[in-house]
C-alpha cells in the first residue's frame, strides 16, 4: 500500500527526514511515535505533498504509483487523507459546502458521479450521528471559532465523509480530553478494514490504548530507531524518549 | 511562501482572455461630432424631443462644469483625459423609442443574448438566469450605449401603477414628475462628472413607485458601452413614494479596447416616508488587459435620499470590472429613523484601479446606517476603500456600523482604507473596525489536501469573505456574481 524508501527531507535546506525506510500493507494501522523534533509532521506534510518541504532523496510509492510525482489534490484522489494537528480556518465558508465541494472534486477525478445537495446531506447526517457529533457542526463555519477538541472532531468527520484508503493522523490526539480522544479513536476504528490503512502519529502512548497499532515505529532525529509491536509503545511509556535514543546510539 | 510566488507569477500571465464580454456589435450608429460644447448640448437635446427647462438646465450644468477642475484626491492614476476628443451622443440607427421588441435591431437583439440577457418576456418568464437558476420575474431596461433599446413588462408594471420607463420617455410623458425630482438628489454641480452627466446624460432609467405599492417584480437595466470613443452618461431616478418598495438591478458589461472609455452616470434615489428602495449593481465594465491597456473609466455618482420617515435605502454593489473605478454610492438619512446601508465587493486584478466605498450623512434623529465593504485585491492591482460618515447636530441617537475587510492575493497589490467621521452630536454612535488579510498559504494547502484545486480553493475562500455581501443580491444575482468573482480571479493561483 504505502511503501517508503530512503526519504530524506529538507526545509529551507536544513535536513529533517534523514533517510526512512517504511511499509504500511494494506489494512494495517501502524503508529509513529517519537520527541518533539524528531521529524513526525515532516513525514507526514511529505506525503501529503505540502509545499516548502523538498525531498532531497528517496522515493514513496502509494498503491503502486509515485506518490511525489502528484499534486495534493490529485493524493487526495487517490485516497489519501491528512488530519491536521492544527487545522486552519476558512471564515464564511460553511463546513457543509466545503465538504461536499471537496467529496465532489474527489469524484470528479475518479470519474464517479457526484453527490447532490440531498445525497450529501443523507451521508453526512449518517456519519455525524454514528460519531456522536452535533449536527451544527456542519452549518458552522470550517474550524471558525471552534475549540481545540472540536477542530479534531471535525477533522474526524472529514474523514468519516471522504472515505480515505490511507489516513495519516499528525497528533490528532494533542490536547484533547479523554472524551474527544475516545471519538477519534472510534472515527479511525470504524474505518479499520482490508481497504483502510493508517499512519497513526503520536507523541503519547495513550491514544494507543484506544487505536491499537499493528505496528509501532520509533521516530528519532530523522530516523526510524526501531520498530515493533503495539507492546514497543507500552516499553516506550515506562522509558521514555531519551533512554530509549540512548540505547539505540 | 511557494504557493503565494506561483500566484503572482500566474497573475502577471493573466490576459483578457478571462473576459467574455469584450465582442463589438457591428451596427449602424447615429454619432454626434466628437467635442463638447453648447452646440453638441443642443443637439442632444434636439434629438431627444425636450423642453426648454431641460435644455437650460443642461447648459447650466454645463456652465458649471466648465468652472470646475477634474477630481484628483482620489487614490487612482490615469492620464489626462480629452473631453473634447469624444462623442457625446452615439445611438443605434433607426428611431430611438421602439413601440415593440419586433422593432429592435436584430443585431442588437442578439448582442444581449450573449451577454445572457433575453429581452423577450417570453424568456424571462422562462428563467433569465441559467437553467438552473430560480423562476426570474425581472422587468428589464436595456441601454445600449446612449440609447434605452427595450424596456420590457411595461404594462404589467402599468397595472400596478409602476412607471418603468427610459428616462428621455419620461421627460416627455411625465414632465411633472421628472422636473419635481431631478438633480434634487445631486445637484447638477455637485462634483466634477456629475456636472459633465448633467450636461450630457442621453439616457437612462426613470422608476416611479406610487404610494403603498410593492413593485411586483424586480426591476433591472443592463448597460452596454459599444461604439468606439463615446462616452457613456446614464441617469438613473428612483421615486418610491410613501409605503411603497422596489427592488432594482444594473448590470454592465463593454467591449474590450485598448483605448479607455468613459462612463460617467448620475444614480438618484428618493424614499418617502416608510418607502424602501434596495438597489443593487453588478458592474462588470472592461477592465483592461493584463498590462493595464484599455478599460472603461468608471466616474460614477450614485445618491440616495431619505426623505421621510422611517423609510430606508440599501446598495448592494459587486464590482469587479473597470479599469478605474471612482464610485460612492451615499445616503443622506434625513427622516427621523430613516435607515441607509451599503454593502460592497469590490475586486481588482491587474493593474485595476478601486476608489469606492460610501458616504452616510445623517440628518435626522435615530437615523441608523451599515457599511459593510469586502475589497480583493489581486496581481498589481490598488483596492481603497473611502467612507465618510457624518452625524449632523440634529441627528440625535443616530448610529452607523462600518467593517471594512480586505483581502490580498500576493505581495505587489495593495489595500487602502480611508474612514473619514465626523459627529456633531454628542448623543449619536460611530463604530469602524477593518480588517486586512492574505489568503494563506496553510489555507490554501488545507483545501487541496481535501481534493480542491487551488483555482477551486480560492473561489472559496473569496466566496467566504464576501458571503455577508452576496447574501444581501437579489437570489437571481447572486449566482451570476459568484461566477463574476470566479473569472475576476481566473488565473490568480496556479
Amino acid at each position: 500500500m504505502l511503501d517508503i524508501r530512503g526519504l530524506a527531507a529538507s526545509i529551507n535546506d536544513t535536513p529533517i527526514l534523514k533517510g526512512i525506510d517504511l511499509t504500511v500493507p494494506q489494512g494495517e494501522v501502524h503508529a509513529i511515535m517519537g520527541p518533539n523534533g524528531s521529524g513526525k509532521s515532516t513525514l507526514a506534510y511529505v506525503l501529503s505533498g505540502r509545499e516548502g518541504y523538498e525531498v532531497t532523496s528517496g522515493s514513496v510509492t502509494y498503491d503502486g504509483k509515485d506518490l511525489l510525482a502528484i499534486e495534493p489534490e490529485d493524493r487526495a484522489a487517490a485516497g489519501v487523507f491528512l488530519a491536521f494537528q492544527y487545522p486552519v480556518e476558512l471564515p464564511g465558508v460553511g463546513n457543509a459546502n466545503f465538504l461536499r465541494t471537496a467529496l465532489n472534486a474527489q469524484r470528479r477525478a475518479r470519474g464517479e458521479a457526484e453527490l447532490d445537495a440531498v445525497q450529501f446531506l443523507k451521508l453526512a447526517r449518517g456519519e455525524l450521528r454514528r460519531l456522536a457529533i452535533a449536527e451544527d457542526m456542519l452549518k458552522r463555519n470550517v474550524n471558525v471559532g471552534f475549540s481545540g477538541g472540536e477542530k479534531k472532531r471535525n477533522e474526524v468527520l472529514q474523514m468519516a465523509i471522504l472515505r480515505p484508503r490511507l489516513a495519516i493522523l499528525d497528533e490528532t490526539d494533542s490536547g484533547l480530553d479523554i472524551d474527544a480522544l475516545k471519538i477519534v479513536a472510534e472515527g479511525v476504528n470504524a474505518l479499520r478494514g482490508p481497504d483502510f490503512s493508517a499512519l497513526v502519529i503520536t507523541h503519547y502512548q495513550r491514544l494507543l490504548d484506544h487505536i491499537v497499532p499493528d505496528r509501532v515505529h520509533v521516530l528519532a532525529g530523522g530516523r526510524i530507531l526501531r520498530s515493533g509491536g503495539p507492546e514497543l509503545a507500552r516499553e516506550l511509556e515506562a522509558k521514555g524518549y531519551t533512554d530509549m535514543v540512548a540505547e539505540a546510539a | 511562501m511557494p504557493a503565494v510566488t506561483e500566484t503572482l507569477d500566474t497573475v502577471s500571465a493573466v490576459t483578457q482572455s478571462g473576459y467574455k464580454w469584450g465582442f463589438e456589435t457591428t451596427i449602424e450608429m447615429d454619432l454626434a461630432p466628437k467635442g463638447l460644447n453648447e452646440d453638441i448640448i443642443r443637439l442632444i437635446s434636439a434629438r431627444k424631443e425636450e423642453p426648454d427647462w431641460l435644455l437650460e438646465w443642461r447648459l447650466k450644468a454645463f456652465a458649471a462644469w466648465q468652472q470646475m477642475a477634474e477630481p484628483h484626491w482620489a487614490r487612482v492614476d490615469h492620464p489626462r483625459i480629452d473631453y473634447q476628443d469624444l462623442h457625446y451622443y452615439a445611438a443605434p440607427k433607426k428611431k430611438a423609442g421602439p413601440k415593440s421588441l419586433d422593432e429592435v435591431d436584430p443585431e442588437l437583439l442578439r448582442t444581449y443574448e450573449k451577454l445572457g440577457i433575453p429581452l423577450k418576456e417570453r424568456a424571462i418568464l422562462a428563467g433569465v438566469e441559467g437553467a438552473d437558476g430560480p423562476q426570474s420575474n425581472i422587468a428589464m431596461d436595456a441601454v445600449f450605449d446612449s440609447v434605452s433599446v427595450a424596456t420590457t413588462f411595461r404594462s404589467t408594471l402599468m397595472k400596478a401603477g409602476v412607471i418603468f420607463c427610459p428616462i428621455s420617455e419620461a421627460v416627455r410623458d411625465y414632465p411633472e414628475l421628472v422636473q419635481q425630482y431631478l438633480g434634487t438628489v445631486v445637484p447638477m454641480a455637485d462634483n466634477f462628472f456629475a456636472a459633465l452627466n448633467s450636461a450630457v446624460f442621453t439616457d437612462g432609467s426613470f422608476c416611479y413607485v406610487p404610494k403603498g405599492v410593492r413593485c411586483p417584480m424586480e426591476l433591472s437595466t443592463y448597460f452596454r458601452i459599444n461604439a468606439r470613443n463615446t462616452g457613456q452618461f446614464e441617469r438613473t431616478l428612483i421615486i418610491a413614494d410613501a409605503g411603497s418598495y422596489v427592488s432594482y438591478l444594473e448590470g454592465c458589461t463593454a467591449p474590450q479596447r485598448d483605448e479607455n472609455q468613459l462612463h460617467a452616470a448620475v444614480v438618484e434615489l428618493i424614499a418617502m416616508d416608510d418607502a424602501q428602495i434596495k438597489y443593487s449593481t453588478v458592474q462588470n465594465w472592461y477592465p483592461g488587459d493584463a498590462n493595464g491597456r484599455g478599460g472603461i473609466y468608471n466616474f460614477v455618482t450614485k445618491r440616495g435620499a431619505c426623505r421621510g420617515a422611517r423609510s430606508k435605502i440599501s446598495w448592494t454593489q459587486v464590482e469587479t470590472g473597470s479599469a478605474i473605478t471612482w464610485k460612492y454610492p451615499s445616503c443622506v438619512l434625513m427622516g427621523d429613523d430613516s435607515v441607509g446601508e451599503f454593502y460592497s465587493v469590490a475586486v481588482t486584478n491587474n493593474h485595476q484601479q478601486a476608489d469606492t466605498g460610501s458616504k452616510m450623512i445623517h440628518i435626522g434623529r435615530n437615523t441608523k446606517s451599515t457599511i459593510v465593504s469586502k475589497g480583493i485585491s489581486a496581481g498589481k492591482s490598488n483596492n481603497t476603500y473611502r467612507g465618510l460618515v457624518r452625524m449632523l447636530p440634529k441627528a440625535a441617537g443616530a448610529r452607523n456600523y462600518t467593517q471594512c475587510d480586505s483581502l490580498l492575493i500576493g505581495d505587489q497589490c495593495g489595500a487602502h482604507t480611508v474612514p473619514y467621521i465626523e459627529s456633531r452630536n454628542p448623543t449619536a454612535k460611530v463604530e469602524h473596525e477593518a480588517t486586512t488579510s492574505k489568503i494563506a498559504d496553510d489555507q490554501l494547502f488545507y483545501c487541496r489536501s481535501r481534493g480542491l484545486s487551488e483555482e477551486d480553493a480560492v473561489n472559496l475562500i473569496v466566496n467566504g469573505f464576501c458571503k455577508d455581501v452576496l447574501k444581501e443580491l437579489p437570489m437571481e444575482f447572486a449566482v451570476e456574481a459568484q461566477k463574476l468573482l470566479a473569472v475576476s480571479l481566473e488565473g490568480s493561483v496556479g
